[in-house]
């Protein structure tokens, strides 16, 4: 347990320190918490709502199963579709 | 326009604007894992420098490219939901060990390339640097996993109860991740990639030396990214070969597409532009034999007898047969578990029919051939600026390698000029791939007109130009930042002299 916490520490310093003195690469960090920020809390929440959010498996399926059918030739005769 | 074209255009704009980042992050790291090996076998400290500039703008290219490829997967949920409810598992596992692997690989071993360079141990740090690269080019691999299926639907079988394509066994999820048509994708792409990152290195190489600065490093920075081009563009060429065949083999619409050939036979001709062709060429990168049969788009549309002496069905046939694979799942679905002999008899109508089920939701044969004028033109596109990037490449090799390069301008601008020509060379590349396969979201068993999730146009369109808005403000900034470290130049020794 000990070697563990000692070696996440170890990490853990790794990444303050390096963030702390970082230089030139401190604009690409604020770049990819801006653009983080923009993709989930914009994007996502607002533009990007999954179509099928909030539907059961089985729901998901019924509507794909649907949509399949609908573009197939409606006229099915089950007799016809059963002769060789 | 309706909802299917403005998704499929939102989609393309996704796609081409993270395969803006991808390869120069495949290329770039690839060069600088050389150059810091270089480092470590020479002991010399101009390898560090050298590798630590181009590591800057591989960061800079990094950072703007980050999770770029996560809108796609938004857009699977919101404009392709029928789609992503289709394919299921097949996609939803490559893509998660896509990610995890992507997490875990690049949070560490890029944290440790970036900030490691005096925190650990010189060759902890090059691995880093190489296991930077390779898990990209892992990621790269699932992705292209999941993409080679949709091109070639192997492995997977249709469920009508989930209404999914599913892997029914470990030797089923074998043949999904070996799929021939994701294997070739995946070398043609990543090394493409490296041909991005060697003429990136060589064109602003070449930009120092007409500015008349950092000679040395310019002139050592040509020769590591002129050879991890050429390298890459021989790569290229070799995966290139067994596209062709696999095209011809799983996707002959689109290689006839791609050749603009109406009707095929044997011996047949590879077509330069329009008037310009090569005498049974075409027979050849297709079949490797110069008598192989290739079709054309109306013997594709009419049935024919490929190589093997398979007959081919006609497109009518096809459409025939899905219709009747759909009419089964009609059937099969209304029964239930009401009869199950009806149930068990509809099953096998529809499992005999099934690979043509895509085909049952055209409303005629010629729906099946894509816009032939964007894909001939694309290919053409592709293969010659493919081929010139490699002809600067070389020549920068070896002047390079004579040290003879500061009187070439000519060369140094066409290297310069290299640029902005190999991420053209590389989005026709996906637009052949990708318009190609039209009408298919995946080859034979679902079109892109079933695909769609039901969206308005109006929404579909506002989102597209949010996402340009978005895209082009980023793209401005990395270019900026990235034009800023290109100008400010290398810390190495030489003095800057403008």
């Amino acid at each position: 347990m000990g070697k563990i916490a000692n070696a996440a520490s170890s990490v853990w310093r790794f990444y303050r320190d390096s963030f702390r003195e970082m230089t030139w690469g401190r604009p690409l960090v604020w770049l990819i918490l801006l653009k983080l920020f923009i993709l989930f809390a914009v994007l996502r929440v607002f533009f990007f709502k999954p179509a099928f959010a909030g539907m059961t498996e089985q729901q998901k399926s019924e509507a794909v199963g649907e949509r399949l059918i609908q573009h197939a030739d409606t006229h099915v005769d089950t007799l016809d579709l059963l002769k060789p | 326009m309706d909802a299917i074209l403005w998704s499929r255009i939102q989609f393309a704009m996704t796609a081409a604007y993270h395969w803006l980042f991808v390869p120069l992050t495949l290329g770039l790291a690839l060069v600088m894992a050389v150059m810091e090996t270089l480092y470590l076998v020479k002991k010399d400290e101009f390898w560090k420098k050298t590798a630590q500039f181009w590591m800057k703008l591989f960061a800079v290219n990094f950072a703007v490219g980050i999770a770029t490829g996560l809108i796609l997967e938004f857009e699977f949920g919101t404009n392709w939901s029928n789609y992503s409810w289709f394919v299921g598992d097949m996609f939803g596992a490559p893509l998660a060990i896509e990610g995890i692997l992507a997490f875990f690989m690049e949070a560490t071993f890029f944290a440790v390339m970036f900030f490691g360079w005096n925190k650990v141990s010189p060759k902890f740090h090059l691995a880093s640097t190489w296991l930077t690269g390779i898990g990209a080019t892992i990621s790269a691999y699932w992705i292209l996993v999941a993409n080679g299926w949709m091109q070639n639907p192997v492995g997977t079988t249709f469920n009508p109860d989930t209404v999914r394509s599913e892997m029914a066994s470990a030797a089923a999820f074998w043949e999904v991740v070996t799929n021939p048509v994701a294997v070739s994708k995946f070398f043609h792409s990543v090394t493409s990639g490296w041909v991005t990152g060697g003429i990136f290195v060589v064109g602003v190489s070449a930009w120092y030396l007409l500015k008349g600065r950092q000679k040395k490093f310019a002139v050592k920075s040509m020769i590591v990214g002129g050879i991890v081009g050429l390298v890459g563009s021989a790569a290229v060429m070799l995966s290139g070969d067994s596209s062709g065949i696999h095209a011809a083999e799983f996707q002959p619409m689109k290689l006839a597409a791609a050749e603009g050939l109406q009707d095929g036979g044997r011996g047949a001709a590879f077509t330069i532009v329009p008037g310009v062709k090569v005498p049974k060429m075409l027979s050849i990168l297709a079949t490797h034999d110069a008598n192989g049969y290739v079709p054309g788009i109306n013997d594709i549309l009419k049935g024919y007898t490929d190589n093997n002496g398979n007959v081919v069905p006609s497109v009518a046939e096809k459409m025939e047969r899905g219709r009747k694979a759909l009419d089964a799942l009609e059937v099969y679905r209304m029964v239930g578990d009401q009869d199950d002999e009806l149930a068990a008899q509809v099953r096998a109508i529809l499992d005999e029919n099934v690979q043509y089920m895509g085909y049952g939701h055209l409303a005629k044969p010629e729906d099946v051939v894509p816009p032939v004028g964007i894909v001939f033109w694309a290919f053409r596109f592709m293969i010659g600026i493919g081929m010139l990037v490699a002809l600067v490449l070389l020549l920068s090799l070896i002047f390079g390698w004579k040290d003879k390069l500061e009187g070439k301008k000519w060369l140094l601008w066409a290297a310069v000029i290299c640029i902005p020509l190999v991420y053209i060379g590389g989005q026709c590349g996906w637009i052949v791939a990708e318009v190609g396969r039209q009408p298919w979201t995946i080859q034979g068993l679902l079109p892109v007109n079933v695909a769609i999730s039901n969206l308005s146009a109006g929404a579909v369109r506002t989102t597209f130009f949010v996402f340009l808005a978005v895209f082009a403000l980023f793209l401005i900034i990395e270019i900026r930042i990235m034009l800023g470290a290109i100008k400010k130049g290398p810390d190495t020794v030489e003095p800057v002299k403008e």
